[in-house]
């Protein structure tokens, strides 16, 4: 460590700057437009709120999100606990596991449409096994029950890893000593999991769940291409605003309300790092 | 009993998680007569047509360019600018340093889906609507934070005794920095750079609302797959994972480090 002046803040300027110019000065824009409106400086929001495609979209947002998201973090503990045994080939798997983070919503929706499309594999398993006798049909407006079950899938199978790497990275980093210890007064395996793994494991779990949570409304892509608006959420209604009806004032207003769930859940979760931060000044 | 155990869920989570990366290229690669068979599973032969159909006449090839260089305009300025801050964060004390690292963390959290529309609006006035060197500009913005964070972390795995070594030979401090950090820090760097591509490369949201003609492969896809027969989104698929797969497993030693630093 050195101790200068004006270099440091030099370095840093730069990228300080580029912040501010591509994504501060933008976020103001996002609240003039919202408020930007023929019917006073509410208009926008009192159109939006009071429409139902806004009340669908964040119903559905919220849904999604609490349906998605403890399904992936119970997977995710289970996986990692299970990669974190380090028998033999724990690697390979981790490795296996980590694949779907290489790829976009995008294509996660695609893979799953070749799945579960009429003549998808899933339909040509089942028919093949004589197990159905017409194909079952999971997309259109008809089946949005059917849309949001494989919208469900496809988050799980795309985005647990995202869970599953955090957690494991909290349990690798739980002193071994303490285990050993729990053995020594004999607690049973439930008793090590419940009083010792998951206490210390709750910093990234807190942490996973914000980020899961800041991505829940975010949710677009995989929506999008599964069931368009027969599921409206609030990305894609964004979305649809403004490449669709050009309106960029209730673009904003919906990107509004996304932006302010950001700062949020966002303020908690550097809350949480910073706390996480003192401890370790502490341990020091 | 135990082993027998660990051997069954290995196989049923690398099905769960590799199954499905499977059929989307056998589907890809499937011609469209055996696709519509239902009680074919797996095709008669095997066809590039529909890989090459959509590169070719669907627009596919150009929209991969695009998707390339937007990586590399956002991958360029978001390490130039991303460098100095992450070296100077993991080497100098000064005031405002939490502070600072603070706003890379909140700056990470905030998706493009709350900035893009608004930016528009920028790139009405600045003439950079519709131009890869604007999605490319907004990517640059996404990656940066974690450019500056997870650089900052590598050299601070480099240690500072070296460069001090240097220094004591007669280098400057930035000649110091330029022959003995950079070359033992390039491992990771390349690693993060490889990150950022496909960080760019999945991006779908500003990639389709900042451009209209000159959209990204996802975006592309995006906005043409809910009209095009199926063959078209199975090749589409597979385009999209490819290179994103081969690129994770390249990094695949620095994956959970810099997942922990993307994500912690």
């Amino acid at each position: 460590m050195r101790r200068e002046s004006l270099t440091p803040f030099l370095l840093i300027l730069p990228a300080l700057v580029y912040l501010v110019v591509f994504i501060g000065y933008p976020i103001v824009g996002t609240f003039q437009l919202s408020f930007t409106s023929d019917e006073g400086w509410l208009g926008n929001f009192k159109y939006v709120f009071s429409s139902k495609d806004f009340q669908n979209a964040l119903l559905n947002t919220l849904i999604l999100g609490a349906v998605i998201i403890p399904i992936q973090f119970a997977l995710a503990i289970l996986l990692a606990l299970l990669v974190n045994k380090k028998w033999s080939g724990y690697r390979t798997l981790l490795y296996i596991i980590a694949t779907p983070l290489a790829l976009s919503d995008v294509t996660a929706a695609l893979i799953s449409y070749s799945i579960f499309a009429p003549n998808g594999y899933l339909n040509k398993i089942l028919l093949s096994l004589n197990w159905i006798e017409r194909p079952l049909y999971f997309f259109g407006y008809m089946f949005k029950s059917r849309e949001f079950l494989v919208i469900v899938l496809t988050e799980v199978w795309r985005a647990t890893p995202l869970v599953f790497v955090i957690l494991l990275a909290g349990l690798q980093s739980i002193n071994a000593e303490y285990l050993e210890a729990a053995d020594v007064f004999g607690f049973s395996s439930w008793k090590k999991f419940f009083k010792i793994t998951l206490p210390l494991l709750k910093p990234s779990i807190v942490s996973a769940l914000l980020i899961r949570t800041l991505f829940a409304f975010q949710i677009f892509g995989v929506v999008w291409l599964l069931a368009g608006r027969d599921i409206p959420v609030l990305a894609g209604e964004t979305y649809y605003w403004y490449v669709l009806r050009n309106n960029r004032q209730v673009a904003s207003t919906y990107a509004l309300v996304i932006a302010v769930v950001t700062f949020i859940v966002g303020w908690f979760y550097i809350g949480t790092i910073r706390s996480r931060h003192l401890e370790e000044g502490v341990r020091q | 009993m135990k082993n027998f155990f660990y051997v069954l869920a290995f196989v049923a989570i690398s099905l769960w998680f590799l199954g499905p990366l499977f059929f989307i290229f056998l589907a890809s690669l499937t011609p469209s007569s055996d696709f519509y068979q239902w009680d074919r599973i797996f095709p008669t032969r095997l066809t590039f047509d529909h890989i090459y159909k959509l590169l070719v006449n669907l627009g596919g090839w150009r929209a991969m360019l695009s998707s390339i260089q937007v990586a590399g305009i956002a991958i360029g300025i978001s390490f130039a600018l991303g460098i100095p801050a992450g070296y100077a964060i993991t080497r100098y004390r000064f005031r405002g340093k939490d502070f600072i690292k603070l706003v890379m963390l909140f700056t990470r959290s905030i998706p493009l889906v709350v900035i893009a529309v608004s930016l528009v609006t920028l790139y009405l006035r600045l003439n950079l609507a519709d131009t890869v060197l604007g999605v490319g500009l907004a990517h640059a913005a996404m990656v940066l934070p974690f450019v500056v964070l997870i650089t900052s972390s590598i050299f601070s795995g480099v240690f500072v005794e070296y460069e001090e070594a240097g220094m004591v030979f007669g280098l400057s401090r930035f000649g110091a920095f330029l022959r003995i950090t950079m070359p033992l820090a390039l491992p990771g760097l390349a690693a993060s750079a490889i990150f950022a591509f496909i960080m760019s490369w999945n991006e779908v949201f500003a990639a389709s609302v900042l451009a209209i003609t000159n959209r990204t492969l996802p975006a592309h896809i995006l906005n043409t797959a809910m009209a095009s027969p199926d063959y078209f989104k199975f090749a589409a698929g597979t385009i999209m994972a490819v290179p994103a797969l081969v690129f994770i497993f390249i990094i695949r030693k620095y994956l959970i480090s810099m997942w922990g630093i993307s994500l912690k």
